[in-house]
């Protein structure tokens, strides 16, 4: 991970390195032009002052100078980037707007409050499967993006990848994205959406064609059995308690208005980016999910420590 | 038909009798009865000031809370709500509570002073735009006092608005308030063009006009054109909300994005109509002090009214990431992009004027001329915000909040500052300390610089907006600590201004007429002006009444001391509307409160349908009533006359 994961000021993927030159010239014009303009008004300022504490009504009044020149000439001037904008600004839109070949891959996300549903699609039904916050996508082919608005307005938003698109109720709208190489790239939620908006973080992983492959075909694994008794309590509370929101599939845990977690240890954070994903972090969501992250639609679980402990077991083996 | 009464007024020179005659025509009322009653554009001008200062203050401090929040990350200081509540109430206060009624009150005060009239063409409508402003503010704020302010941006999104994820009173609170502020703004903005077209002093032609005549007047026919697109928004919600209709429900058949083309259809111009006027307070004040008339007047005055039209056709940039055909998107982006040119020729307009003039360096300069860079700054932070593709990344991360505080602080508070120590003098009869003034000056333009110059680079970094916290490992700890920073020392400028207007006002070296030599009518009348402005109404000659003579720029010149005297009733002259060729004689109302009656009575109403108690809003909509009938009653003195035209 880079040291400023959401700068846009470097890009890893095709749709976001059409867009950087772009960015980087209309920086570079606007500096130029503010250095310009400063250095213009240091000058007119400084050259015409007689002196200080002068009493203002004894300086002259006259109107000298064709001043029209100066307008003349500095809109001609500013013409020329402001040509040269609209001209790349147009041939970068039509490059950005859509994927470059047929997608070859389709997903759907889905943001809710305060996290991303991910759906991938398949030629079949059994292809299909569902996962949160974290979007694997193979490198070097273009991945078409599906916004759906499920309940307020969000925005997704990759920034070493893909500029924003939002996603609004009663409609869908396309992004795409397109990684050079393999890496962990961070997004965010940029449209406000409520309470924590500032908790809104996924990830997109980029890997290897093989790799991808490999972790596609993990992930359309159903849970595994529990083998032990105290798994099996812990798959007990899950599916009686958990099951209310969330998915494992393979047990009955069915409901799908929180994240799904049939492999949840498969991702590195929890939350939606708001801590690292481990067994002390997962048991502390649980039972303090207010504190954590305040206005979560996750309540606190109060689970004696007997149901906390097997309940992380039995989570720990969704790998 | 109405009946015409004839009288032809009376040309003459200024006389001891003839003021004392006109003060006991203009004098009001005074004690309570006169301050409730007033409907003198100065008076109410000052209190649109203090008013607006007073938001300005507000929004200010809770920026500072914000701030505070935000100086190191994961800070705990404010809870996510909290946070959500201020930078929504920061953005309505300075938005729609300071920045516009800021520049309201200064045309509201200068203006009749500028076009040489004895008041605006509508002064009990005035007095009404005020009282209402005043109660919707208080309206709003109650809100926030209460925990309910506005939580969504102070552009309101649905359906994060709508009842299911907002079920408190604090979107019902907004939605209201700003109807009835609405109504303020279209009253005054009535008035203001109005009074542009029918009561210029006989001679100032249209291409006479101070270009900050021509802002407001521009951002005044835009309010009227858009402010029923906001309101309409508003109501909608609100019923939405509180009735169960489905404009902006999905699952009824609505639309989220009908908000955000009728929010923006307003939102656009409207951040034309904060700017335009306060340009033109650049435009009138900068010459001034370079002590040479502004370089194409013309074209600056073309390039106001430019910028409008463009500005109606720019919205859709605030929502180039909503899915919009990307054909529909390149349009926008064009606009948006053209809209450079018109700005540009101000700015090279000013340029010229110093480079050619002789600039005497005052605090109102300072804010005046340093306006121009930072004017640039916000332009160009614009500029890339055109770019589609370019948009796409820098919307709603902190670069678009960097540009807007250009735009509204460097546009707008510079301008108004710079306004301030420019017509002090005149408003109240005493000169600003220039001393406090350069440290109020250099404390508020590097504290602005020091937040507000960074913050582009936050923003590059990926910073998104309205965020309560941020996690340490993003490159942002530094930046937002500097930033924090920087808006104390902001704020400590400011906070010098105040100082200096109450140590002014009580201890201010006295000002002569005209202590800066300037050229515009309102500084041949003594400060500060009597109640009825100009003894004998002015007839002008050019576009710089006072300094014809030092111009030569026309053989024929003004005439100040002999004009109409029309002394015998509260009267203005009415002119045609392009030559302000005399043409009728306007009879003046005299103090009433009805103005506050009507506005007291729509806060009732407003107040009841906010807890929808009918009986509450009944009693408010009787009150509405009354007042409009005792307003409307026909009164003899207040028929106009035709003047013959001899």
């Amino acid at each position: 991970m880079s040291a400023t994961p959401l700068s846009y000021l470097d890009s890893a993927g095709a749709r976001a390195d059409t867009i950087l030159p772009l960015t980087w010239f209309t920086i570079a014009v606007s500096v130029i032009v503010c250095v310009v303009i400063a250095i213009l008004l240091w000058i007119a300022v400084a050259r015409g002052t007689s002196s200080h504490d002068v009493d203002i009504r004894r300086v002259p009044v006259d109107r000298s100078g064709n001043g029209l020149r100066w307008i003349n000439i500095g809109l001609a001037i500013s013409a020329v980037p402001l040509l040269v904008t609209l001209v790349w600004t147009m041939v970068a839109l039509a490059h950005a707007a859509g994927p470059p070949s047929n997608p070859a891959l389709t997903i759907d996300v889905t943001p809710h409050q305060w996290w991303w549903g991910v759906r991938y699609n398949g030629k079949q039904p059994s292809d299909i499967f569902d996962t949160a916050n974290e979007i694997h996508i193979p490198t070097g082919v273009p991945v078409l993006v599906r916004l759906h608005g499920a309940d307020v307005i969000h925005s997704f938003w990759v920034p070493k990848l893909t500029g924003k698109t939002d996603a609004i109720p009663g409609q869908i709208n396309l992004s795409w994205m397109q990684a050079t190489a393999p890496g962990r790239y961070s997004g965010e939620c940029t449209e406000y959406c409520g309470a924590q908006h500032a908790h809104m973080g996924l990830e997109v992983v980029a890997e290897s064609p093989a790799d991808f492959e490999h972790w596609r075909a993990g992930q359309l694994e159903a849970a595994p059995a529990a083998t032990s008794a105290s798994l099996q309590h812990g798959q007990q509370v899950v599916e009686y308690r958990c099951g209310l929101c969330h998915q494992v599939r393979g047990t009955r845990a069915g409901a799908q208005s929180g994240p799904d977690l049939t492999h949840l240890m498969s991702r590195r954070t929890l939350a939606a980016g708001v801590l690292p994903n481990n067994a002390g972090t997962v048991a502390a969501w649980i039972q303090t999910a207010q504190e954590l992250k305040p206005g979560t639609l996750m309540p606190d679980q109060f689970l004696t420590s007997q149901e906390l402990l097997d309940v992380q077991a039995y989570l720990e083996t969704l790998k | 038909m109405r009946a015409v009464d004839f009288r032809t007024p009376t040309v003459g020179l200024d006389s001891v009798e003839h003021e004392a005659r006109l003060l006991r025509l203009w004098e009001g009322d005074s004690g309570l009865k006169g301050f409730f009653g007033t409907v003198d554009h100065k008076r109410i001008g000052i209190r649109y000031i203090v008013t607006a200062f007073a938001f300005l203050a507000l929004g200010g401090i809770e920026a500072l809370v914000m701030r505070w929040q935000l100086a190191r990350p994961n800070n705990t200081f404010l809870t996510p709500d909290q946070y959500n509540q201020l930078f929504s109430t920061h953005g309505m206060t300075m938005i729609f509570l300071y920045a516009g009624p800021i520049l309201s009150g200064f045309s509201n005060y200068v203006w009749p002073l500028l076009i040489g009239s004895r008041d605006m063409a509508f002064p009990r409508m005035n007095a009404l735009s005020y009282w209402v402003y005043l109660a919707a503010g208080i309206f709003l704020y109650v809100g926030f006092l209460t925990g309910n302010g506005p939580n969504d941006g102070w552009f309101n999104y649905v359906p994060y608005a709508s009842r299911d994820y907002n079920p408190g009173l604090n979107e019902d609170f907004y939605a209201l308030g700003m109807v009835f502020l609405g109504i303020s703004t279209t009253v005054g903005a009535a008035n203001f063009v109005v009074t542009a077209f029918r009561t210029r002093a006989p001679g100032m032609s249209i291409n006479r006009l101070p270009i900050m005549v021509w802002g407001t007047l521009t951002a005044s026919v835009a309010n009227l054109l858009v402010i029923p697109a906001v309101s309409l928004a508003f109501l909608l919600l609100w019923l939405d909300r509180q009735y169960g209709t489905h404009f902006f429900d999905t699952n009824a058949g609505g639309q989220p994005l009908l908000w955000q083309h009728l929010f923006w259809i307003f939102g656009h111009p409207w951040v034309y109509a904060i700017v335009l006027p306060a340009m033109g307070m650049v435009s009138d004040g900068l010459p001034v002090f370079c002590r040479r008339p502004l370089v194409g007047y013309s074209l600056v005055a073309l390039a106001t009214v430019a910028t409008m039209i463009f500005g109606f056709g720019v919205w859709v940039h605030h929502m180039f990431a909503t899915g919009l055909p990307t054909l529909g998107l390149s349009f926008f982006s064009g606009a948006s992009i053209a809209i450079v040119f018109p700005s540009a020729v101000a700015v090279f307009a000013w340029l010229a004027t110093i480079w050619l003039g002789r600039p005497v360096i005052t605090t109102a300069f300072m804010f005046f001329s340093s306006m121009i860079i930072l004017f640039v700054i916000g332009g160009v932070s614009g500029f890339m915000t055109a770019s589609v593709p370019v948009d796409w990344q820098l919307t709603d991360t902190y670069f678009v909040v960097a540009h807007l505080h250009y735009v509204l602080i460097g546009i707008n508070v510079f301008p108004v500052l710079g306004a301030t120590y420019f017509w002090f003098p005149k408003m109240t009869g005493r000169m600003l300390d220039e001393r406090l003034g350069r440290w109020n000056f250099w404390l508020t333009f590097i504290g602005f610089n020091l937040a507000f110059l960074p913050m582009h680079l936050t923003g590059l970094l990926g910073m998104p907006r309205r965020v309560y916290t941020y996690n340490s490992d993003m490159g942002w700890d530094t930046l937002n600590l500097i930033t924090t920073i920087g808006s104390f020392v902001l704020a400590l400028g400011i906070l010098l201004f105040v100082v200096n207007v109450l140590k002014s006002l009580r201890a201010g070296a006295p000002a002569t007429a005209n202590p800066w030599d300037a050229p515009t009518l309102e500084w041949s009348v003594p400060s500060p002006p009597p109640p009825y402005n100009f003894a004998v109404i002015p007839t002008v000659a050019s576009r710089h009444p006072l300094w014809e003579s030092r111009l030569k720029e026309d053989t024929v010149v003004s005439s100040l001391d002999r004009g109409l005297l029309l002394d015998e009733g509260k009267e203005t002259v009415g002119t045609t509307a392009l030559d302000a060729a005399p043409d009728m004689i306007l009879e003046m109302p005299e103090d009433t409160v009805a103005p506050l009656l009507l506005a007291a009575g729509l806060a009732i109403v407003f107040i009841g349908l906010l807890l929808k108690i009918w009986s509450v809003v009944i009693i408010g909509g009787l009150i509405t009533g009354l007042a409009i009938l005792s307003w409307m009653w026909p009164r003899r003195e207040l028929r106009e006359r035709e003047a013959t035209h001899a």
